[in-house]
């Protein structure tokens, strides 16, 4: 156990070198040093002074991949990439390219993206595994089916329409909620409702049919029938049996987007002023900050390639017959 | 099955009523409704809050309140009027010849090889409370500190010395600072650029010389300090509009301390330094920075005495803008700028009362402003209910669309070219632009300087003669007058008369929004008229600057806000000397003429003289005729505040507003609870349906039972 | 002339290859019992029809011709503008352009405006608008009567051309459709008449009324919102088109070969699908750009450029999505790989890409089905969301995202614009329903498990 999780740990590392390959090519084809200094030193006023003193002061004065003039190892190390890739792996982020702490920032704003997917990611379990097992209960009647069509027609309608019309109708025309913003401690909750609710709705289609199929296969055990047969009424058999024996993909399934949480939502965090990772990504993506991209796409690869090892992990926690080797 | 429904609908009824009262949206903290808060936003986080970098005005709306220069302009008077803030009186100017000789004041501009400054600064003026200014603190930090708020150290203060104005000019040399500035008073302040060379050599040979040492160690030729309280400094030639720089925050004083408190790397870790939090004189100190979410500016209780100006513009007292005069600055005890990136919520909060003033995006314009039969601007009912007022005001800035002069159709001093240009400015019908994307606020450009700018010509003397007619009222020149103009230009039909094929031209936007597809086929409809095929090529902010640095672009649109009243600072726009494409300049047009150029090296040494005006109007006749820019529009801003929020003046030079505004905080808290009743009733009915719903649920919950129990 | 576009030749290539597809899957009797099922439902029926007649637009909309326009002086301009078919055929409500906002079926504008009256006299008042309901002289007591008759008139053609086309059903057929004891051919003629009936109308109404209004610039709203039917398939097909070849080798090979392939591939999905999708589409989009900035003579017309940055989002979103589909290939590639019949091929010496072919493929094909039906409507729904943070489709392609994107700042006004947003939902919502509900009933028939 112990050695395959190391193993897998050690796998991680090509992977992580592999996006900030990407990344950095990515990146680096589209801006060049200068661009990225023009872009942060305004457009007043600027000369290539300015823009050669600012590279050198954030070490995007050297080349890019390979630097021609060192000797040695050093053709490899003296280079932008080099350097600026290396405390990645140490979760040394540096500083963005308007030069605050980037790592200080994330501190910061991850706790609002938290703040929103948690409770999205609870109640939204929770809301999809009820309705989904009530969707199993009524099968056959018109119930099932017209709840199939809501959870089709849940599914059609773009996440962008729950998003504009929730803040039209809850925020302005009901004044339930304020429209945006974030505060933090108790005072949050005002702030989170609307967005929480939002999340959960727009993934209440796709949710409940997933569900839907995960315990339509448990239902159609042998021992479903035989409690039935014992005796027990179908809602106890749904919520107590078929619930608990179905728990391990639903774990499972948890469990890989739980890292990811983390990163916040991109739409929702920007349409409702959430200071959250989401929105900072969008930003840096907006203002072209590479620093604040690389960071986040690291972390981002680097949470996901976690999550993957901690499925795994409960896979054999929870089923002992698993066994990984 | 009923009872517990019963009490289900009996609980939340209890619960609605209960909490019907106050407003669920308020986005402060309740506890804040009888303070005296100035509630505002920011859309993004400021890049610096550095007065030496600072050069937006994001960033000006906080350090314009910290920082104080030593000159502001007066709130109310009109024009403009530069009068002392930190200094003690306006500065006396002397000059000199090459051979260090004082001139008589009137003597002639060629013989000037220098101008000096000197400076007197008030008395008993201290900087904020701030941890800086204890030495101790420079060397470390004390343990217990939790290293959140630097206002939980232990707090002194100082007064304010010429030094401290010395320091700061030395910070805008520096290569360090990086200020966008630098480059321009090199060529100004005398030994500026050597001192910024010293600076880096000197960097060079001692990397571990701190840098408070490293600045103070040299001293700047230009720059001298007489004694605590009085200074000069030197500049090249004549440059009256020197003293509109002394007024911005770029020449704001900086204490020392400041520096090399910020420079202890632990707090650079916490993101803590002097880019983040000002250190200034002013009358409010940023107590909270929270780029993330708000930044809070309080009260400086170590403020000097400035009161509320006792005399202002003919009109200010009926405008009751002189009902706190005499009073002692600043009239607020905080101002909060909260996060708001999208113009949606920002305008509904304005509305709710959670915002004091607001501008008003086209979309939202039809709600707010309504004209009167006569063509008067007013609000509409809805917001003259909510006793919304509005501000109405000329900007002095520009926004133009511009001809590449480099390029090799439509640049050029031929009279081909020329009537080109003058073709294409008449069909661009920018009142139209102005009708649809502005909703009316624009004033149509007749010239490059904009009104309230001197050199400004209304009327039908200003008009610009190779786009308007002046029969029966100022008329846009007819489009059959445009294409016979084409037609001489060699492009009759839009077909070019050497080629025999179609004219086809290029703009060259970054401009993607999603009103950018109006904009953009509005456009190709205006070169329609004349047959000209408008090929739009879209870009990104980056490939767009660096096509313009290159002179690659044929056609673009742009805009330059006035730094200072003064038309040096619009008419330097189109000097051959600042060319963009040939000496990196603003002249993004790369307009060359030799009579302009020669015109415009006298005007700007020049006070505000009928010759100068003579001049000026030369200037503007040559450009009109030559046409390099369309001359565009000067924006309106239109302004709404709420009737809580006191003392509002339009002032376009004026950064430091703030000081001035006053806030009745009990009319405000009645408007906003009258304006946020939440609306429970839907959610009953939702109750209800839900309730429906689960009827039929119900029933065949129990048939299902039923069948199992058989 | 006929002119074409890269995603033009894509669509056409797609259209071809769907027929082919089905062509080839009525000759295999795995494969044409579970079609025979979808079309026996009726939801399945259905949503098809909805489909096809999307998809009709989306190809009439995809063959263009040069056009050349009258000038205002009657001669024919030198330059030629391109047209697609659909353009032509919808050139009525295409040309009508107000001066700005309108409600749907309006008179007059959204705003009031200062118009100055034959007397001089500046007046601020609403508008009537320059196009619609320009044939009604009192548009406020005669336009609801006209439009009542409009529809009437509408309804009844089509109902005529509904009826000549069950004449020419029954003649082919030799009976007529209601008597068949097949589902599938009934439902299909219905929903076309619900379509005729829809279309009749608007046909009637369009050249007259703006059915949906108009935009800030005045553009038709309905006009918008069918342009926008190309966008949203080429999303939704190309993409598949990029992604299968992908998905389906690497995911084959994967699972076939094991080995250092295998840790290969799996290297490779697992280092992209970790990497956020929109951090990627984001610096593709970018390079696009930079791209066509610096070749700007291949790039000479903004239908160009704006095709070009369509193709690109196409690719990387099949670059970006085809890492699902290529991990379930492979775990049903491993288990396939030692069932009794592909291990006794391999002892026969058979080619291992014969195998692969013949024997792997053929049984991989219902997961590789299932997954495009499913995949599409994700897409197009992805198309919006991007547009939103402006790494979509060109601001000037007409998409249901760029609408989306545009009214956001219209639900701020008030009166509250909703039409554009209101059309593009609709659309979006039909489509998109189609698409799931098509999707549901084609697992339903493939999935192996769904049939127990």
């Amino acid at each position: 156990m112990i050695n395959y999780i190391l193993r897998r740990l050690l796998y991680v590392l090509p992977v992580l070198v592999g996006v900030n390959i990407l990344t950095f090519l990515l990146f680096f084809v589209v801006n060049t040093p200068d661009d990225m200094a023009r872009m942060q030193l305004g457009d007043k006023h600027v000369s290539q002074a300015a823009v050669d003193n600012w590279k050198a002061q954030r070490g995007y004065d050297l080349p890019l991949l390979w630097n021609e003039e060192e000797e040695g190892f050093a053709q490899a190390s003296k280079t932008i990439f080099f350097e600026k890739s290396v405390g990645l792996f140490v979760f040394d982020l540096g500083a963005s390219d308007n030069g605050r702490d980037i790592i200080a920032d994330i501190s910061q704003r991850m706790w609002p993206s938290l703040a929103i997917a948690i409770p999205s990611l609870i109640f939204g379990v929770l809301a999809n595994i009820t309705f989904a097992l009530l969707l199993i209960f009524y099968r056959g009647s018109y119930l099932e089916f017209g709840g199939l069509f809501i959870c089709i027609t849940l599914m059609s309608i773009s996440g962008l329409f729950y998003i504009i019309a929730g803040q039209y109708f809850i925020g302005k025309l009901l004044v339930l909620t304020p429209i945006s913003g974030y505060a933090p401690g108790m005072d949050a909750v005002k702030f989170i409702i609307l967005p929480v609710l939002i999340g959960i709705v727009g993934g209440l289609g796709s949710g409940v049919r997933w569900y839907r199929t995960l315990f339509l296969e448990e239902s159609a055990k042998d021992y479903v029938r035989t409690a039935k047969a014992k005796g027990l009424s179908d809602l106890q058999i749904l919520f107590k049996h078929v619930l608990k024996n179905a728990l391990i993909p639903i774990l499972t399934g948890i469990v890989v987007i739980l890292p990811l949480l983390f990163m916040g939502s991109l739409i929702t965090e920007s349409f409702f002023g959430i200071p959250g990772l989401g929105s900072y990504t969008i930003d840096a993506i907006s203002s072209q900050d590479f620093a604040i991209v690389r960071s986040m796409v690291f972390l981002g690869s680097f949470l996901y390639i976690i999550g993957l090892l901690l499925t795994d992990i409960s896979y054999t926690l929870v089923d002992p017959r698993v066994r990984l080797d | 099955m009923s009872t517990p429904i019963k009490h289900v609908v009996i609980v939340v009824f209890l619960l609605l009523s209960a909490c019907s009262d106050s407003a669920l949206n308020n986005p402060y903290s309740e506890s804040e409704h009888t303070e005296k808060i100035i509630y505002t936003a920011f859309s993004e986080r400021p890049k610096h809050l550095d007065p030496a970098k600072a050069y937006s005005s994001n960033e000006y709306a906080i350090i314009a309140q910290v920082y104080e220069p030593l000159f502001q302009y007066h709130y109310l008077k009109r024009p403009y009027q530069l009068e002392p803030l930190l200094a003690a009186s306006m500065p006396t100017v002397s000059y000199f010849d090459y051979t260090g000789a004082q001139l008589p004041v009137d003597a002639a501009d060629a013989h000037i090889a220098y101008s000096e400054y000197q400076l007197s600064i008030m008395p008993k003026v201290s900087f904020q409370p701030h941890p800086s200014f204890n030495v101790a603190l420079h060397k470390e930090l004390p343990l217990e500190w939790s290293g959140e708020n630097v206002y939980d150290l232990p707090l002194t203060s100082r007064q304010l010395t010429s030094d401290d104005f010395i320091y700061q000019i030395k910070r805008l040399a520096d290569p360090a600072t990086q200020s966008p500035i630098a480059g321009l008073m090199g060529n100004y302040i005398v030994g500026f650029t050597e001192f910024s060379a010293k600076q880096t050599a000197l960097k060079k040979q001692y990397p571990m010389l701190r840098k408070t040492q490293r600045l103070q160690s040299e001293s700047m030729l230009g720059v001298k300090r007489i004694d605590d309280l009085n200074f000069s400094i030197r500049i090249k030639g004549k440059y009256p509009q020197f003293i509109n720089w002394l007024a911005m925050p770029f020449f704001a004083p900086m204490p020392w301390e400041a520096d090399e408190f910020y420079s202890n790397p632990n707090l650079q870790k916490k993101n803590i330094s002097l880019d983040w939090f000002p250190v200034g004189t002013g009358p409010y100190y940023l107590q909270e920075n929270n780029p993330n979410r708000r930044m809070v500016l309080a009260k400086n209780p170590n403020f000097h005495d400035e009161f509320y100006p006792t005399d202002g513009a003919a009109d200010s007292r009926e405008k009751g803008l002189l009902n706190d005069a005499g009073k002692k600055l600043p009239l607020t005890d905080k101002v909060m700028f909260s996060l708001e990136k999208e113009s949606i919520p920002y305008w509904n909060k304005f509305l709710q009362g959670y915002y004091d003033s607001s501008g008003i995006s086209s979309d939202s314009f039809d709600q707010a402003v309504s004209f009167s039969g006569a063509g008067d601007v007013g609000l509409t009912e809805d917001m003259l209910e909510r006793e919304i007022d509005l501000q109405t005001a000329v900007t002095t800035s520009s926004y133009y669309l511009g001809f590449n002069m480099l390029d090799k159709v439509l640049g050029g001093y031929t009279e081909k070219a020329k009537k080109l240009r003058q073709a294409i400015s008449i069909v661009v019908d920018y009142e139209e632009y102005i009708s649809i994307f502005q909703n009316g606020r624009g004033v149509p450009a007749q010239s490059i300087i904009p009104p309230g700018i001197f050199g400004h010509v209304a009327g039908d003397k200003g008009i610009n003669q190779a786009v308007y007619t002046v029969q029966n009222g100022v008329q846009r020149r007819s489009v059959e007058e445009a294409k016979a103009l084409l037609a001489e230009a060699g492009y009759a039909n839009g077909i070019d008369s050497s080629t025999a094929k179609p004219l086809v031209l290029y703009f060259d936007t970054m401009d993607s929004g999603p009103d950018s597809k109006a904009r953009l086929n509005w456009l190709r409809k205006q070169f329609n008229k004349l047959n000209i095929q408008l090929v739009i090529r879209g870009t990104d902010y980056n490939r767009f600057q660096e096509k313009m640095r290159n002179g690659n672009a044929q056609m673009f649109m742009w805009g330059w806000n006035a730094d200072y009243p003064d038309p040096e600072n619009f008419l330097f726009l189109l000097y051959g000397k600042n060319a963009k494409a040939v000496h990196g300049g603003e002249n993004a047009a790369n307009y060359q003429n030799e009579l302009f150029d020669a015109l415009f090296e006298t005007m700007s040494t020049m006070d505000n003289t009928p010759q100068r005006e003579a001049i000026i109007n030369q200037m503007i006749a040559i450009t009109q005729d030559d046409a390099p820019w369309l001359w565009g529009f000067h924006p309106k801003a239109f302004s709404l505040h709420h009737a809580w929020y006191k003392n509002v003046n339009p002032n376009l030079m004026a950064n430091n507003k703030t000081k001035y505004i006053n806030i009745d905080p009990a009319q405000r808290h009645e408007y906003q609870a009258a304006w946020n009743k939440p609306v429970y009733w839907p959610l009953v009915v939702l109750l209800l349906v839900f309730i429906c719903l689960l009827m039929p649920a119900y029933v065949i919950y129990r048939r299902i039972e039923r069948s199992t129990a058989l | 002339m006929l002119t074409l576009l890269w995603t033009d030749i894509a669509v056409f290539a797609l259209v071809i290859a769907g027929m082919y597809g089905a062509w080839a899957s009525s000759k295999k009797e795995h494969l044409r019992r579970p079609w025979g099922q979808v079309f026996e439902s009726t939801v399945g029926v259905v949503s098809l029809t909805m489909l096809l007649v999307f998809i009709l637009v989306g190809v009439l909309d995809s063959v263009r011709i040069q056009h050349h326009d009258t000038l205002a002086s009657g001669e024919v301009s030198e330059h030629a503008k391109t047209l697609s078919l659909l353009d032509i055929v919808l050139t009525p409500i295409r040309t009508r352009v107000e001066k700005t906002y309108s409600m749907p079926f309006a008179h007059t504008a959204y705003a009031k405006e200062m118009v100055a009256d034959s007397n001089g006299q500046s007046q601020w008042h609403y508008p009537r608008l320059v196009f619609a309901v320009s044939h009604l002289a009192y548009p406020e007591v005669e336009k609801t009567s006209d439009i009542g008759n409009k529809i009437l008139m509408g309804v009844a053609v089509a109902v005529l051309v509904w009826l000549l086309l069950i004449l020419f059903i029954t003649g082919i057929r030799g009976q007529h459709p209601f008597k068949q004891d097949t589902n599938g051919l009934k439902s299909c003629v219905w929903t076309l008449l619900a379509v005729f009936l829809l279309l009749g109308a608007t046909a009637n109404l369009a050249p007259y009324y703006h059915i949906l209004g108009t935009d800030k610039v005045g553009e038709d709203v309905l006009y918008q919102a069918i342009k926008s039917i190309r966008t949203g398939l080429v999303i939704g097909a190309l993409t598949t088109i990029v992604m299968l070849p992908i998905a389906i080798s690497l995911g084959l090979m994967a699972g076939f070969f094991r080995g250092w392939v295998d840790d290969v591939i799996q290297y490779l999905y697992t280092t992209l699908s970790s990497i956020p999708g929109v951090l990627l589409i984001a610096a593709a989009i970018l390079m696009a750009q930079v791209y066509m900035a610096n070749n700007p003579e291949l790039f000479t017309t903004l239908e160009d450029r704006a095709d070009m940055r369509l193709l690109l989002l196409c690719m990387i979103l099949g670059v970006t999505s085809w890492t699902g589909l290529c991990r379930l290939l492979r775990a049903e590639t491993l288990k396939i790989r030692e069932m009794d019949y592909v291990v006794a091929a391999q002892a026969l010496g058979v080619k291992r890409l014969q195998i692969l072919k013949r024997h792997v493929l053929p049984n991989v094909m219902h997961l590789v089905m299932i997954t495009v039906v499913l995949d599409f409507s994700g897409l197009v729904l992805a198309e919006a969301v991007l547009s939103y943070i402006n790494i979509g489709v060109d601001p000037s392609t007409y998409s249901w995202g760029n609408m989306i994107n545009t009214s956001r700042l219209e639900m701020a006004r008030e009166p509250i614009v909703w039409w554009s947003l209101a059309a593009s939902f609709v659309f979006m919502f039909t489509l998109v329903l189609a698409a799931n509900l098509f999707a549901d009933v084609v697992r339903d028939a493939f999935d192996p498990r769904a049939n127990n």
